[in-house]
């Protein structure tokens, strides 16, 4: 007993010293300066946003027709930018959040383990990762040249990218479910599709719901789907199934590349409430998740 | 509801997604048939694009598209690596939470924002107090010169390839790091234990039993970032200079291809807009190829941290 304690005693707990704690201190500081030179450029965008974005919102400036890039910046505002958002995103959400939660139940009640199942979910993976611009281009070619162009063609470009963002969060959440919830209701009696849809997606409601409000804030800042299958226009088009239409992100590509200040500024309100309409979809996640969320990892 | 028909319901929306990527393939092929024909492998893979010629070869747009990717990629796996490894092993998990939201804001911004302050603030920014001193050094030096130097007969620019992969990198690296994040998570604490039981630091136990160990999910993670990279369209066409050219010189204007799909199709026709289509084509084959390896690293890695 004397012996061990003297053995303790000797055993040296202290931090090594020398050139193998300042290799280690070095790595800590590489560390969190990769940390800080990620948050700096992040901060440079969202203050910048803020300062040349914020002179320039108005109530006249969200609601006017678009006016000739040559016109100062107190002329017009981007009305039917933000009507085009509100409705192309609106009406993709429609398309792609039911198909998704549809996919998913798929994936993780009936066919998950099976080889088609394995398969579809590793490509809803994998669609993840088709460019942006290609699925404008798909939707041009499968849809604008026969039927022309309209927000229901970017709808449906939007709800292309959509679809595996919410397949796959909509899968985490059901994955979490526990089993002994599903028992319970076969136990009463109950068919598999009456489980899965008044027991099983009920207990996954707030995860998926904020999963999708995510999906959407996505949608939401994508141009590329946009740019071939809406074009722009500069008066409302509240027809969201007929005619081009225009979007807040087309606007700020078209608007940053003009050489006058006016339409720059425009640009530059358009990204803030572009950035705003992102981050109230995001908080809204967050809450979805704090107050609704009944399970997490 | 029927419980056969709710079940064929969800496994159409599951096959909808296999549909979409054949369709996706199948109609952009159908429509750039004329460029493949015209062109021949040799046309695709040469660099004159010129309409007065009616000449549109795919190469300088192939070679900006790796080019921008790899620039990007070399700029953001350190940082991301380094983040995912403060955020894990450095921070404790209650601060780790917050400082995950703020990496993740990263991706939240639009990437046509990043193309508007990428264009009209942080490019001029680069050309008059970074690249202006960079290139002056440079300029004449061997190899480096023809790296970072001025292009010849003309002055660095601030919309060039390099700004295209630097605001490249800050897009990617909100998923490298999340990616990265959740396969050292897999690493066993005990192996972390057992590091620091046996006297090592900080930084050995990383290198000694976190790295090895995720080795093969860290480089599904960066091809994943790579993917995204390459398909990344509207902060690219903005920043990268809009120049057909292949050039070593990276602060020269270039293009890629994203970018010249979305700057020339809408005023395109006949067969250049059948080889715009085609680009696209060449585009989607390139990032499923690079996704289905990365997915399939990182299942394989997450399997065996998993210990099946």
């Amino acid at each position: 007993m004397a012996a061990d304690t003297a053995q303790q005693a000797k055993a040296d707990l202290r931090e090594p010293t020398g050139w193998r704690r300042t290799k280690n201190r070095i790595a800590t500081v590489l560390m969190v300066v990769s940390f800080v030179l990620v948050i700096v450029p992040l901060g440079f965008v969202i203050v910048t946003v803020i300062a040349k974005g914020a002179s320039i919102i108005s109530w006249q400036f969200l609601t006017s027709d678009i006016p000739p890039s040559v016109l100062p910046a107190n002329f017009g505002g981007l009305g039917p930018a933000v009507l085009g958002t509100i409705l192309i995103t609106s009406l993709a959400t429609v398309v792609a959040v039911p198909l998704g939660i549809l996919g998913a139940i798929y994936l993780n009640e009936y066919g998950g383990r099976g080889l088609l199942g394995r398969f579809i979910g590793f490509m809803a993976d994998v669609m993840t990762g088709v460019p942006s611009i290609v699925m404008g281009l798909f939707i041009f070619s499968i849809w604008v040249i026969h039927f022309g162009y309209s927000g229901l063609a970017g709808a449906l470009a939007l709800g292309c990218l959509m679809l595996p963002v919410v397949i796959r969060s909509t899968h985490e959440m059901l994955r979490l479910v526990p089993n002994s919830l599903r028992e319970g209701a076969y136990a009463l009696g109950a068919s598999k599709a009456r489980v899965t849809v008044t027991v099983v997606l009920p207990a996954a409601l707030g995860g998926i719901v904020s999963g999708a409000l995510l999906a959407v804030a996505r949608a939401a800042g994508e141009t590329a789907p946009l740019l071939f299958t809406i074009l722009t226009v500069t008066a409302p088009n509240p027809n969201v199934f007929s005619g081009p239409n225009t979007a807040l992100p087309l606007q700020i590509f078209s608007n940053a590349s003009q050489p006058y200040t006016g339409a720059q500024a425009r640009g530059w309100g358009a990204a803030l409430t572009l950035i705003a309409i992102t981050f109230i979809l995001m908080i809204a996640a967050r809450i979805v998740t704090a107050r609704f969320g009944r399970y997490s990892r | 509801m029927g419980d056969r028909t709710f079940q064929i319901l969800t496994l159409a929306a599951g096959l909808l997604v296999l549909v979409i990527l054949v369709l996706i393939a199948a109609s952009t092929t159908d429509q750039s048939t004329s460029w493949f024909a015209h062109e021949g492998i040799s046309g695709i893979f040469s660099k004159t694009w010129d309409l007065r010629t009616n000449q549109f070869g795919a190469l300088s747009f192939i070679f900006g598209t790796a080019l921008t990717a790899v620039i990007a990629v070399i700029l953001s796996v350190p940082v991301s690596l380094g983040i995912a490894l403060l955020l894990t092993e450095v921070v404790p998990r209650r601060f780790a939470r917050p400082l995950v939201y703020v990496v993740d804001l990263l991706a939240v911004v639009p990437s046509v924002v990043w193309g508007l302050w990428g264009f009209l603030v942080f490019a001029p920014w680069l050309q008059t107090t970074v690249y202006a001193s960079i290139g002056s050094f440079f300029k004449g030096v061997p190899v480096l010169g023809n790296l970072f130097g001025p292009p010849v007969g003309g002055a660095v620019s601030g919309v060039s390839f390099m700004t295209a992969g630097i605001i490249l990198a800050f897009m990617i690296t909100p998923i490298i790091t999340s990616l990265s994040r959740e396969v050292i998570a897999t690493v066993p604490t005990m192996d972390r234990e057992g590091a620091y039981a046996l006297g090592a630091t900080r930084l050995e136990m990383i290198r000694g039993v976190v790295l090895p160990h995720s080795q093969g999910g860290l480089v599904g993670a960066v091809l994943l970032g790579l993917g995204r990279a390459m398909g990344e369209t509207i902060a690219v066409a903005l920043v990268i200079g809009s120049s057909v050219t292949i050039t070593s010189h990276l602060f020269a204007p270039g293009y890629n291809m994203p970018a010249v799909i979305a700057n020339q199709f809408g005023e395109a026709f006949g067969l250049q807009k059948a080889g715009l289509m085609g680009i696209a084509v060449l585009l989607f084959v390139l990032t499923i190829i690079i996704n289905v390896a990365a997915r399939g690293i990182v299942a394989r890695a997450a399997r065996r941290g998993r210990g099946a």
